[in-house]
């Protein structure tokens, strides 16, 4: 299981308001959130990601609210895979469960810019900065969990199961 | 080794003896909760667990209550969703708008639906606030509650434990709201997080329950899993008056292992605000400097209780709300709005120049019933203040105390009650 893409770039304590604000939480409608996502940190994110693109962020991405409608708008959007030097324990919890890999990686938190092209292998939890050539270890998800996402998340996981 | 309280209590629902920090443990859930936010999504994500019904439909709690009474047609067809859900699963502890119910985190522990040693799971980040009476609860998503609906099972990783130690008793005028903000301040928002804050010492006997309720709520802020109190006398007490079930006390084990100790003297504390747009960017009052307002919000799950209004009202009791400054107090539940009601409460807010609102979250999420436009400031004592939390991006939250809130009304500026008590009574040029 692999992602690929270009990556965007942000800071620390990045939250689930700014990722997808409240006023926007009368629907749970993956694409409709997904035009919103990250609106109040950068309200051109919608408009220029792409599919597979990555997110890479500082510590405590997704503290605050436990709307699963975070994580729902990031996978909408097209987001393949998020680094971060860490993560807040529910947005952790979420993202995993609707099948959007995460991993954590300081380093590669650290040192992947915007708009530099970045792999990431999540049988090995290798990231590939391909623009700088740099190479970047996460731990890799054990087998059951690449599973999981590879079903979309914990309801098929289980359900199919 | 010894076990943490937290560790106790997982223990206990995970049918083990023993458990250690880091472990995964499969755990028996006492209740689970969502709102009219979050709950939609897991009822859609429901069958797909593979259950026709839910696993204890006296264990599950839907409360609607963000964007209640319903802001637009959107809402209200979550609302729906919640509702046909509710009644067809014959869940009992669904709480419609007007009916006994509130803001969820005050509504369980008043219905007395939380007792001592429970396990309860919610998705909303604020179910930590149940720790004040001695139980584990955290939030979780949407499809968490799903998962837990459908099994009444969880699985959690078993967190490893900050222990505070309280010390001494608080001011006068100072508060929980005090206490939480200057922890925060002192660890960072992510100073615990996948940790328990664990709160111990002598200063507790010295926190009334709503105090602890306070505290417990707000422990997400520092990336908590959880907060929890010891159970003392006062829990006890509170418990029974609120005919929650028989408490199972669980108690920290002396050789309990806690990865850091944070000591506090509430004695020494000040009033404490958090500046945008972190709830860690914490002054005490003597240190704000000028900060003119525009609005001040009174409620939501962290300080929406009839202390809290007691509290607002004996700063307002008198004066009058700065012609500048939109004043929106939001009692918790229908409980607290009538007995706010009954002591005369509602007589100071509207002489004073406050609007009076229906109990909601609205404003503290930046639902609704009190949106912020560009540039305006408020000071409120709900519990974020990230960019554009209470609406337009370019507004700013300054979280604080209600009695900080309340004389920062009557100011028309970030002050607390000692500058206005140095401000002649019913001055309606107060502020300008």
């Amino acid at each position: 299981m692999n992602s690929k893409g270009k990556a965007f770039h942000y800071g620390d304590n990045v939250d689930t308001d700014v990722i997808i604000p409240a006023r926007y939480l009368t629907t749970t409608d993956a694409a409709e959130l997904a035009r919103h996502c990250l609106e109040d940190l950068d309200d051109t994110f919608a408009t220029r990601v792409k599919a597979g693109d990555i997110l890479v962020a500082g510590k405590n991405f997704g503290c605050g609210s436990s709307r699963e409608h975070a994580p729902i708008a990031i996978k909408g959007a097209g987001v393949s895979c998020v680094i971060a030097e860490s993560f807040a324990r529910i947005f952790y919890r979420n993202a995993l469960n609707i099948g959007l890999p995460i991993l954590e990686c300081p380093e590669a938190a650290e040192n992947i810019r915007t708009g530099d092209a970045v792999s990431v292998d999540f049988d090995t939890g290798t990231i590939l900065d391909e623009t700088t050539g740099e190479t970047f270890r996460a731990e890799p998800f054990p087998p059951f969990m690449r599973e999981l996402i590879a079903a979309g998340g914990l309801a098929a996981y289980v359900g199919r199961g | 080794m010894g076990m943490t309280m937290t560790q106790k209590i997982l223990a206990r629902h995970a049918g083990r003896e023993q458990v250690r920090a880091g472990e995964l443990i499969m755990a028996d859930l006492d209740l689970v909760l969502g709102n009219d936010i979050t709950a939609p999504v897991a009822i859609r994500e429901f069958p797909n667990f593979g259950k026709a019904q839910v696993f204890d439909k006296e264990k599950v709690a839907i409360v609607p209550d963000h964007f209640t009474p319903n802001k637009d047609i959107k809402a209200a067809t979550q609302c729906a969703a919640c509702r046909a859900f509710a009644r067809a699963q014959g869940i009992v502890n669904y709480f419609e708008v007007g009916h006994d119910c509130g803001v969820e985190h005050a509504v369980l522990p008043e219905k007395g639906l939380v007792t001592a040693g429970d396990l309860v799971i919610g998705a909303d980040s604020h179910t930590c606030t149940y720790g004040a009476l001695g139980a584990f609860s955290t939030g979780i998503g949407s499809t968490d509650m799903a998962c837990g609906m459908a099994t009444g099972k969880t699985w959690f990783k078993v967190p490893s434990a900050i222990r505070v130690v309280l010390t001494g008793s608080l001011p006068r005028y100072v508060s929980g709201k005090d206490v939480i903000l200057h922890l925060i301040g002192e660890i960072g928002v992510d100073g615990a997080t996948y940790q328990s804050l664990e709160f111990t010492g002598p200063g507790v006997a010295a926190l009334t329950m709503d105090d602890r309720f306070t505290i417990a709520n707000m422990a997400i802020e520092a990336g908590a899993k959880n907060g929890i109190f010891p159970v003392d006398e006062q829990t006890l007490a509170y418990l029974k008056e609120h005919g929650a079930k028989e408490p199972v006390v669980c108690a920290a084990d002396p050789d309990a292992a806690y990865t850091h100790t944070v000591e506090i003297d509430l004695s020494a504390l000040k009033l404490t605000v958090a500046f945008p747009h972190l709830p860690e960017n914490t002054r005490t009052i003597d240190e704000v400097g000028e900060v003119k307002i525009d609005q001040v919000v009174i409620g939501s799950c962290t300080n929406g209780r009839i202390s809290d209004l007691r509290a607002a009202a004996e700063i307002l009791k008198g004066r009058k709300v700065a012609e500048t400054v939109r004043c929106i107090v939001i009692p918790a539940t229908q409980r607290i709005w009538k007995q706010a009601m009954k002591e005369g409460l509602f007589d100071i807010f509207v002489d004073a120049g406050c609007a009076v609102s229906a109990p909601t979250c609205g404003p503290c999420l930046g639902g609704h019933m009190g949106i912020l436009a560009e540039n305006e400031r408020a000071v409120a004592t709900t519990n974020r203040n990230f960019v554009g939390r209470m609406g337009h991006v370019k507004s700013e939250v300054f979280l604080a105390s209600p009695v900080v809130a309340a004389a920062s009304a009557v100011a028309g500026k970030l002050c607390g009650p000692e500058d206005v008590a140095r401000m002649p009574p019913d001055a309606r040029e107060a502020g300008n």
